[in-house]
């Protein structure tokens, strides 16, 4: 190669070691370490209480599924030690029905009896549901109205500029304030009691900003040119948005409420004062008017995990209900989500721009 | 834009009234100013469209001519800080910035094609019967009528009648943008605006577009807003020549291009700037 006196740090192309070469090197290998720990700890998440909750839910005879967990409301778990050795477990009515049919037995025996941990987790999974799904229902009403009007209606000034400050704000609100705000305004102020409609309310408010944000940046995103050609039509201005923006700007907001879904129904403070019971005997729909559907509480999955982890005593057979209800919860999570992106796809086939 | 030589400024005052055109003027603008915020953009136009001609505003980027297009249809009613200044717009002779005016019906009467093709992201038929159903026309077969009488007036119809139902986007960029043209004309509006129809396309599809506007003017007033010269003399019958917000020339094309009266409109067309 000529010698460039005019660039005297030029050598030959070919690599040589150096400090530098190895200083990337190291940061490099860094980077990805960093990468591969959110790997590692997703892992451990999702192995631990899938192999351990698997084993609740699933079963390796037919019908290959815990049939009573899913089905069946929770129940005391009672172990009888017999005189012989043998022992007995079984939930609260199983046991009723035995002692009756032999109180010699049950007497003779050491019986030990351990909350929460027979039966099923049926009221919960319906009770989680339930909250989701009215939830979104409203925090997508509020929060589309209100992105519609930020992105299509409202001139920049300093109303809207501190609209827009409060919704960052209450992006950044703790979830257990919102539970407390949701029981001072709607179970005392309001007088629901502890309701699904009050944790409903107080659920999509913690969404609200989540669903506003990503529903204005969705409508954003449809051409000015699909508003415009509609207008130049004689399109009323609501017209346009209702028939030529909105439907284009729905897979969008879907994305958002996956997002949305995964915390309302994850959430255990802001419900834990406004809708959830710890035991509730009627299931949701075992009501004498349809009007007291919405002012009854709820079992709920992750405020469930709460009590059986951390309010009773630890053994066993609770942690059997711990994981299992674990799995099944984000297994619901996981559904709910899915059909929601499902949702999106199609939307997305139907009108691609 | 390269300039050749140093531009002249642009004369105080707007060139006298435009020469008599064949026919009686659909679109009257009188003494217009027009301002962004406080920048003015359109400076006491005066102009005369006339009935089922092509009217063509040719001139440098940022001269106004695209502001004008789209005060005609109230189009800058979208934008915040637009506003008129003083002077008015009348169709038929109706200012169409009183404050009586409905909008939505001036729109239904000033149909818009824009400089990019803009169909909605549903079928062709849809995309057509978008409009129609706007102006409450819901029948199955008046719609599939009025459909296949625009999208033949578009020229467009034997290119498409076997996939209606397919989306509108599936086209090239000229169909595309003659389903624009056939959506403005299934609502059968007085005038038709084109903001630089064909300045996304290539040379045929320009010339499909070209050839449309000619037969077009038969039913229509249009009034189209062009970069290219060539086209503005192939297709208009009357042309406006703007510069910084002045109306510098407005007469028959033919006077526009051989014969200008004005030394700026003379080094404009015959490409010295612009």
């Amino acid at each position: 190669m000529t010698p460039r006196p005019d660039f005297p740090s030029r050598r030959s192309i070919l690599r040589q070691p150096s400090w530098a070469a190895r200083w990337e090197a190291s940061l490099f290998l860094l980077l990805r370490v960093a990468t591969y720990g959110v790997l590692l700890a997703a892992a451990v998440v999702f192995l631990d209480i899938g192999w351990k909750g698997g084993r609740v839910v699933f079963r390796a005879e037919a019908p290959f599924i815990n049939v009573p967990f899913l089905t069946e409301a929770p129940e005391s778990l009672h172990v009888l030690k017999l005189p012989d050795g043998a022992t007995l477990k079984m939930g609260d009515r199983e046991y009723r029905a035995f002692n009756e049919a032999h109180p010699e037995q049950v007497k003779a025996a050491r019986s030990e009896t351990y909350v929460y941990s027979a039966g099923g987790i049926f009221p919960n999974i319906v009770g989680t549901v339930l909250l989701v799904l009215g939830a979104m229902v409203i925090a997508l009403v509020l929060g589309v109205c209100s992105a519609i009007y930020l992105s299509e209606y409202a001139k920049e000034g300093p109303l809207v500029r501190l609209v827009r400050l409060s919704i960052a704000n209450l992006a950044g609100v703790p979830s257990i304030v919102f539970g407390l705000f949701g029981f001072g305004l709607f179970v005392v102020a309001l007088g629901w009691n502890v309701s699904l409609l009050a944790g409903w309310f107080t659920l999509a408010f913690m969404v609200l900003p989540i669903i506003i944000t990503a529903s204005e940046e969705a409508l954003r995103a449809v051409p000015k040119g699909l508003r415009e050609g509609a207008l130049a039509l004689g399109a009323t201005k609501f017209q346009t948005i209702r028939t030529n923006v909105l439907p284009y700007a729905l897979p969008g907001i879907l994305t958002s409420s996956v997002l949305a879904i995964a915390r309302v129904a994850g959430e255990t403070a802001p419900i834990m004062f406004t809708a959830a019971y710890v035991v509730r005997d009627q299931m949701p729909w075992q009501v004498e008017k349809w009007t007291d559907f919405f002012f009854q509480g709820v079992m709920a999955l992750p405020y469930h995990i709460y009590v059986v982890a951390s309010k009773i005593p630890q053994n066993d057979y609770t942690r059997d209900v711990q994981y299992g209800t674990a799995f099944v919860f984000l297994f619901t999570v996981a559904a709910i989500a899915l059909s929601a992106i499902l949702l999106r796809a199609r939307l997305r086939k139907q009108y691609r721009w | 834009m390269s300039t050749a030589q140093p531009l002249p400024a642009a004369p105080a005052v707007s060139p006298k009234a435009a020469p008599a055109p064949a026919t009686p003027p659909i679109v009257e603008i009188e003494k217009l100013d027009f301002f962004y915020g406080d920048k003015q953009a359109l400076f006491d136009v005066t102009l005369g469209i006339p009935e089922k001609q092509v009217t063509a505003f040719i001139g440098p980027s940022g001269c106004g001519k695209t502001t004008l297009l789209r005060c005609l249809n109230r189009m800058n009613d979208l934008v915040d800080v637009a506003r008129i200044g003083g002077g008015e717009i009348r169709i038929d002779g109706i200012n169409i910035y009183d404050p009586r005016v409905d909008v939505i019906e001036l729109r239904k009467r000033v149909g818009m094609v824009f400089q990019k093709s803009n169909p909605f992201p549903k079928s062709i038929y849809e995309n057509i019967a978008y409009g129609l159903r706007l102006h409450g026309i819901k029948h199955k077969d008046k719609l599939d009528e009025i459909v296949e009488k625009s999208l033949r007036g578009a020229a467009l119809w034997d290119e498409v009648k076997d996939r209606l139902h397919d989306s509108g986007m599936g086209l090239s960029g000229g169909q595309q943008q003659r389903l624009c043209i056939a959506r403005a004309i299934a609502v059968e509006p007085d005038v038709i605006l084109m903001d630089e129809p064909c300045s996304a396309l290539d040379p045929i599809a320009t010339a499909k577009v070209e050839e449309l506007i000619h037969e077009l003017k038969t039913r229509y007033t249009i009034v189209i807003v062009t970069h290219n010269m060539q086209q503005a003399a192939r297709v208009s019958d009357q042309t406006a020549f703007f510069y910084l917000g002045k109306l510098i020339e407005f007469a028959g094309t033919q006077k526009i291009f051989m014969n200008p009266s004005n030394p700026q409109t003379e080094s404009y067309v015959s490409g010295h700037f612009g």
